[in-house]
């Protein structure tokens, strides 16, 4: 099983994951029936390397080293401002949009510096899809948010079944499929974000990153998308921020703690990786007294 | 950025090796460069247009230079250039006169009308009539000079000015162009400003109200010097609109550039010569074809000079509501 | 204070709440005199203003008088049509020029340019600039490079379209700048995240998210224009042509400068059709005027 070499670096803490491992936490946090344990060996999807994000002088983020892990769930969470939207960001060149963002290090996604010169942000972005915060729907049918993907990114294909998977993979496609025409912004806000995720999945990425996917959502709606992701990762690997504790508990099988450091002198704050290990052990029993004060709720 | 590719674990399993993320000289970014380069092309037409005006009114002002003293020109204080030989002067400061004086007069109404009516709309009026006027109050800002114009010679000079107040005026007289003009300027000035002072968060008004202040002073105290910004801005707008208009001044006004301040006597604006000079047939190249640019380039000079400190006021008296 | 003190406070007042001072409420009640008074003569002046020009047009108004050529000698057999063709046109070429470079400026101004570039920062000031240009200015421009000058149309159709669109050609950036600042950086994320490209991501999402106010300031603009008299006096419009404007390179007259001509006539019947020629005029606008407006409530995205 392939393994990365790590430094004994108290810090910041790499999962390696093994199938026997795997499966006493699974067993040990008493996960719902439905989730079943990776069959083959847990690859990496993305290998990230001293990743600084710098917004002009000032340094957002600092020292990210972490793997993501194919079919996994990986979960960002932290205090606010700590860095983790912006750092997940870099995973789709999404910061490519901010004029004075700068990324250095490396970030590896399957064999390919994501950063390198000859690199196409739009063809990343077909292979890594996202969800953001707030469910951002077009202003067109429901059919028409979905299509609007795979026309642009030339999908070939019968555009009604490609509609119709995208919805079924969101478990939406019996609640709409009535009304496929209608205007997406007569949805609730749930039904949105799972639209948003639907879009997303149209285009057949390898990859779902979510920023906060539930934070404007109410909590029926949320367990829905727990659920919903749950079942994805089957399919594709998703790395979720979040700064519900509890929700990152209880659907990831990794888990970053992100601290927020303050400068006195430039009055800069700077987002960092405390930890990063399998879930259940960032709650149970984490390396850093700074993860286990921020999990036991005394801070954040 | 990168210090270069690492080989991440990955067993190049499904997935992992058929994806290519170079960007190749497609078709597709080859017309994204050219949807940019057209794109901006069409942004620098706004600056040939810049380009165009300055420079046909800075060739023909220097043409113009050519055959006047500069001095004669800025300080003469007689403006007969369509006359012949030792009559004709190109002193420009009675058209300068008349476009001032006219602003004044425009002003003198439409400023104290104008602002009464906007605290009015913003303070005093029940949500349904603001509701209604307000639109209305727009349109009207909308209603081409020439109606104006018409209004001024073939009824205010006639029956108001001379009918009903008895005054003894010209046929062409300033009284009737400046205050004609002053309800040209009016919407304007209202409409603008009543932004500004709805603009104003309802907050501030009611820790007044709450410490028993009354509507006035309200409107007065707390208000009004919140939105100064945007009445400078609306009154210098209005300014400007003034400054520029041509035909209420063409029509009723009258085509004698003269130093003198009564209202009554006909006066020249600096943009109505432009217009009733170019009217006549005039040949290029003569002296008095680039009068127009001189006395165009004058104007246009005195224009951006307001909009220059109208932006400048704007920006120091801005309040940024929280 | 407990309840009781203040209840106890209270009955040895007579009054708890002061009444305003009496210098105060008169000046309050001043301010509103003047105030109404204010309004009122506005209003009263406004009106009167529109309503001698409805007075003295109204009688005029005909059939006839709508498709008749203009006479300079006998004002019963005058008419305004080619003074409404002549606007017309004027609109449409005016709008066929304004518009897509309108738009193309704007999108360029807020999808693309840089705003840290010193040139992308002096286009957005030359813009502001030139709104606020006089219109009798770009009357210049137009007699200047397009009637005599590198162009030398002369004083034609054509010139006068493009001279309109010149001048209303800083508004109607404006005004799509601000359409297309109002759709959300949220829609542009979605669809940038989904892999569509720049272009495609304006031309699908924003344009079409925007249109609808783009579409009602384009027409406010060009209600703007065809009002103008000064420009098109200053390029040389004809004075009661007796013919409609055969092509863009045909003599022409407009609306306003019809109005011009004959409210200076000494004659007062055609003082009066300069009246109803001015009724003709506000139609118009009020009917542009009115699409923008429905067009603005029935299409306007919200968000």
């Amino acid at each position: 099983m392939p393994e990365r070499v790590t430094e004994k670096d108290p810090e910041a803490v790499r999962a390696p994951a093994g199938d026997l491992e795997r499966k006493a936490r699974a067993d040990a946090l008493e996960r719902p029936a439905t989730v079943t344990a990776p069959a083959d060996a847990a690859e990496a999807i993305f290998a990230v390397e001293d990743v600084h994000v710098f917004y002009g002088a000032h340094r957002a983020v600092r020292d990210v080293r972490l793997d993501l892990y194919k079919h996994h769930i990986t979960a960002l969470i932290g205090p606010s401002g700590c860095g983790k939207s912006t750092f997940i960001r870099c995973l789709n060149r999404m910061n490519d949009l901010i004029p004075s963002a700068r990324v250095e290090g490396s970030i590896v996604y399957h064999g390919q510096d994501l950063y390198a010169r000859d690199i196409d942000p739009v063809q990343v972005r077909k292979r890594i899809g996202m969800v953001f915060q707030k469910p951002n729907p077009f202003p067109k049918s429901i059919y028409d948010n979905i299509a609007f993907g795979p026309k642009v990114v030339g999908m070939k294909g019968d555009m009604d079944e490609i509609v119709e998977r995208a919805l079924r993979r969101a478990a939406l496609w019996d609640e709409v499929k009535d009304r496929l025409k209608t205007n997406a912004f007569g949805m609730s806000g749930g039904q949105q974000q799972r639209l948003c995720i639907a879009r997303a999945l149209a285009t057949e990425p390898d990859v779902l990153l979510m920023d906060e996917p539930c934070s404007a959502l109410d909590p029926i709606s949320t367990g829905r998308i727990e659920d919903l992701m749950l079942e994805l990762k089957r399919d594709y690997s998703i790395v979720i921020v979040t700064h519900n504790m509890q929700q990152a508990a209880r659907v990831s099988d990794f888990t970053a703690f992100f601290t927020v450091e303050l400068d006195p002198e430039a009055r800069h704050r700077t987002g960092a990786v405390v930890e990063y290990a399998p879930t259940e052990k960032l709650f149970t029993n984490p390396a850093d007294k700074r993860t286990e004060d921020y999990v036991t709720g005394k801070f954040g | 950025m990168g210090a270069g590719p690492r080989i991440a674990a990955s067993s190049g399993a499904s997935g992992g090796a058929r994806v290519s993320l170079t960007r190749a000289p497609s078709a597709r970014s080859r017309f994204e460069a050219l949807v940019r380069a057209a794109l901006f092309a069409a942004a620098a037409v706004s600056v040939v247009v810049t380009l165009a005006i300055i420079g046909s009114l800075v060739v023909e002002t220097v043409a113009f230079f050519g055959d006047v003293k500069w001095s004669d020109y800025l300080f003469g204080t007689k403006w007969t250039p369509l006359f012949a030989g030792e009559q004709q002067s190109f002193g420009v400061l009675p058209l300068v006169w008349g476009t001032a004086y006219l602003s004044l007069i425009a002003l003198a109404v439409a400023v104290p009308l104008g602002l009464l009516s906007a605290i009015y709309l913003a303070e005093y009026a029940p949500a349904r009539v603001r509701r209604v006027v307000k639109p209305v109050l727009e349109t009207l800002a909308g209603v081409p000079t020439i109606v104006f114009g018409y209004f001024a010679l073939t009824f205010f000079t006639p029956e108001v000015l001379r009918g009903f107040f008895g005054t003894e005026v010209n046929q062409f007289n300033a009284l009737s162009a400046g205050i004609i003009m002053g309800f040209l300027v009016l919407p304007t000035i209202a409409s603008v400003a009543e932004d500004a002072m709805s603009a104003v968060p309802q907050s501030l008004r009611e820790g007044a109200f709450g410490m028993g202040a009354g509507k006035l002073t309200v409107a007065l105290r707390i208000v009004f010097p919140a939105a100064l910004s945007g009445i400078v801005a609306a009154l210098i707008l209005g300014a400007s609109r003034a400054i520029g208009e041509t035909v209420i001044v063409l029509i009723a006004g009258g085509q004698t550039a003269s130093l003198g301040l009564d209202p009554r006597e006909g006066h020249q604006t600096m943009a109505a010569f432009i217009a009733a000079t170019s009217r006549g047939d005039i040949p290029t190249g003569s002296i008095e074809f680039e009068t127009i640019f001189v006395v165009g380039f004058t104007l246009l000079v005195l224009t951006l000079i307001l909009n220059f400190f109208s932006i400048r006021l704007v920006r120091r008296y801005r309040q940024v509501y929280e | 204070m407990t309840g009781a003190q203040i209840a106890a406070r209270a009955a040895t007042q007579t009054t708890v709440i002061p009444r305003r001072s009496g210098s105060e409420r008169a000046r309050e009640g001043a301010f509103r005199v003047l105030m109404y008074g204010a309004v009122g003569l506005a209003f009263v002046a406004l009106a009167g203003i529109l309503a001698d020009a409805l007075a003295d047009g109204l009688p005029v108004l005909s059939w006839d008088f709508l498709t008749r050529f203009p006479s300079r000698i006998l004002p019963d057999r005058a008419g305004i049509e080619s003074a409404i063709v002549g606007t017309i046109y004027l609109m449409v070429i005016c709008a066929v020029l304004v518009v897509p470079l309108g738009v193309a400026t704007a999108v360029y101004l807020e999808e693309y340019a840089d705003r840290d570039r010193w040139w992308n920062r002096l286009v957005e000031i030359n813009i502001q600039n030139l709104a606020a240009v006089p219109s009798v200015v770009y009357g210049i421009l137009g007699l200047a490079f397009i009637v005599r000058g590198p162009l030398s149309l002369g004083n034609v159709l054509l010139a006068g379209g493009i001279t309109l669109a010149l001048l209303v050609l800083p508004v109607v950036i404006i005004v799509a700048r601000e359409a297309i600042r109002a759709v959300p950086p949220s829609i542009r994320e979605g669809a940038l995240a989904l892999g569509a490209t720049q272009w495609q991501t304006i031309w699908k999402q924003v344009l079409p998210g925007s249109i609808a106010g783009i579409a009602t300031g384009a027409i406010l603009a060009l209600s703007r224009a065809i009002g103008e008299t000064a420009p098109l006096l200053v390029i040389g419009a004809a004075a009661s042509p007796r013919f409609n404007p055969d092509g863009l390179d045909s003599q022409f007259t407009a609306l306003p400068i019809q109005i011009f001509v004959w409210t200076q006539d000494p004659n007062r019947a055609f003082v009066e059709r300069a009246a109803g020629a001015i009724i003709v005029l506000m139609a118009i606008l009020l009917l542009m005027n009115s699409v923008a407006i429905w067009l603005r409530n029935r299409y306007e995205q919200k968000w």
